[in-house]
């Protein structure tokens, strides 16, 4: 057969590439513009945030979190706060619940508003990337009114959240998803998400099956874009989730094939719309005071045993493994996170697709390289 | 399906291979198996009807110091449970079969775990180093890893305020 194949070329993209989102390397054996292959060569920001976690006392290894995936770093807080809590059966109080889970979903909208931004910026289109993140400066600065941070925020603590709010904060935090729910997202979707060369360019692309996606371990948004119903805050409910109100959107073949790119765009827009949802409901809810952080022993050691949380992050579900011995350090802890196997996932759909189309595959992912690599 | 109601399932369904059986911290169930048993068992967790183990959620090794362990995190949509399984080896030979072929998924975990723990999956198509550069020398999750001087001329170690 090869002498057939005379045409065939292997091309490298990255790790420099500007539509890979961070230092993430492709080795693309093409046909002319037609793809053979895309073979995802990932561990440039492999920084062993694992065995640093061996090394460092529980608490110490909370800013480590924060640079598992910098766009949603509160998420990642929450997730190894929630883990350790369980382990040694930490009460959090009331108030610290509900600002985690504001913060988190604010966290949410701001992440998105860079993955959608970012997947138009690679398809060429430049000024729906600078909309979103002109609205990801407003949630940058009540960020930076809340716990000091514009990007690694550190907010969690083991057993609360590091600070109260501030005064204003729920009116100028009410006054972001008013703004965001009712004017920039219809503003957003007319420039962007209908624009017809858009959704010819994402529709019938990257097609996944909803067997497939569980097959291949796809968690969070990739996941719910196959149709596929699951969403940790509602089948396996964590902090206070289960007392909102909100939907878990699913793809359904908006334009094209169900799972294809533009469901798993259309997700991450609806998801938007739902945190705004749950951040109003808790918003009315938070208690006015009250104490925002459980009093921990300076020498903190919970007891032996081994636990598996899992959270949902922005790009899916962020499982944390851990392995306690009793010591003052966690014995192992293993992170899960969502866009591991989110890039496994990129060389097998991209199998016999345009060079173009790899483009918005890997943006419709919305992976983010030091998240697959820790 | 509460968590009592797994366990007697799980005991009827494996009632010959199960080495230990319990509960584990948030609503978890930890299942011990022998090694050679690993395969024959998540086909049954994932083809078996009523228990429906689909989704292959987490991969890890872990160095216990005398032995390594491989731990699998399984979910199962039709149930709504979660279930841990775990395999010790031995520490001289740390192979176990692959379950690549059973979920396409884990590919790349046991890439990783074999990548920073040095565990061999019997039967994988590509184990190769993933993470890490091919040519580094060790397993960095070892317990007994001894952190490298130089990697192709580049310092790896610098002094600290501790050490003098």
């Amino acid at each position: 057969m090869t002498e057939f194949l005379s045409d065939e070329m292997v091309l490298n993209m990255g790790p420099h590439h500007p539509s890979t989102h961070g230092v993430l390397r492709f080795i693309l054996q093409t046909d002319g513009e037609m793809m053979r292959r895309a073979i995802p060569d990932v561990g440039f920001l492999h920084r062993g945030i694992e065995k640093i976690a061996e090394l460092l006392p529980y608490q110490a290894f909370m800013p480590y979190t924060d640079r598992i995936d910098y766009l949603a770093s509160i998420c990642c807080n929450f997730g190894y706060a929630l883990t350790v809590e369980r382990l040694a059966q930490i009460e959090v109080p009331e108030k610290a619940e509900y600002l985690r889970v504001i913060s988190a979903e604010l966290t949410r909208i701001g992440s998105h508003f860079v993955g959608l931004g970012a997947l138009l910026l690679d398809l060429g289109a430049v000024t729906p990337f600078v909309h979103a993140l002109r609205e990801r400066e407003v949630y940058n600065d009540l960020m930076e009114s809340l716990c000091g941070a514009r990007l690694t925020h550190n907010y969690v603590r083991i057993g609360g959240v590091s600070y109260d709010e501030p005064p204003g904060f729920r009116e100028k935090t009410r006054r972001f998803i008013d703004h965001i729910e009712y004017e920039f997202l219809d503003e957003f979707n007319e420039l962007a998400s209908f624009n017809t060369i858009f959704i010819n360019r994402m529709k019938n692309v990257g097609v996944i099956t909803a067997e497939d996606a569980i097959e291949h371990s796809l968690v969070g948004p990739n996941l719910r874009g196959s149709g596929v119903k699951h969403d940790i805050r509602k089948n396996d409910p964590y902090s206070i989730y289960n007392r909102f109100n909100f939907d878990i959107p699913v793809g359904h073949g908006k334009f094209g094939t169900m799972g294809d790119c533009y469901d798993r765009y259309w997700v991450r827009v609806e998801e938007v719309m739902e945190s705004c949802r749950i951040i109003r409901q808790a918003l009315e809810l938070m208690p006015e005071t009250g104490p925002v952080r459980t009093k921990l022993p300076r020498v903190f050691k919970p007891p032996k045993g081994e636990i598996y949380v899992r959270t949902e992050c922005p790009r899916g579900e962020m499982g944390f493994y851990l392995i306690s011995d009793g010591g003052k350090n966690p014995y192992r802890l293993k992170i899960r996170t969502g866009s591991f196997s989110a890039a496994a996932m990129i060389g097998e759909v991209s199998q016999g697709v345009m060079v173009a189309d790899l483009v918005t595959i890997i943006g419709s992912f919305d992976v983010v390289a030091p998240e697959i690599d820790r | 399906m509460k968590i009592s109601d797994l366990i007697a399932l799980l005991k009827e369904r494996l009632r010959d291979v199960i080495v230990g059986i319990e509960e584990m911290p948030n609503n978890d169930v930890m299942l011990e198996i022998k090694r050679h048993d690993l395969l024959p068992v998540l086909t049954t967790l994932k083809k078996d009807k009523e228990l429906g183990f689909i989704s292959f959620t987490n991969q890890l090794g872990v160095d216990y110091g005398d032995s390594f362990a491989v731990i699998y995190n399984l979910y199962s949509f039709a149930l709504g449970n979660k279930l841990t399984v775990k395999v010790f080896l031995e520490k001289d030979n740390p192979e176990v079969d692959s379950v690549e072929r059973l979920f396409r998924g884990a590919n790349w975990f046991e890439r990783e775990t074999y990548d920073l723990l040095g565990i061999r999956f019997k039967g994988h198509g590509n184990l190769e180093r993933l993470l890490l550069p091919s040519d580094w020398e060790g397993y960095p999750l070892r317990k007994d890893y001894v952190y490298p001087e130089e990697y192709h001329g580049m310092a790896l170690k610098r002094k600290t305020l501790f050490e003098e």
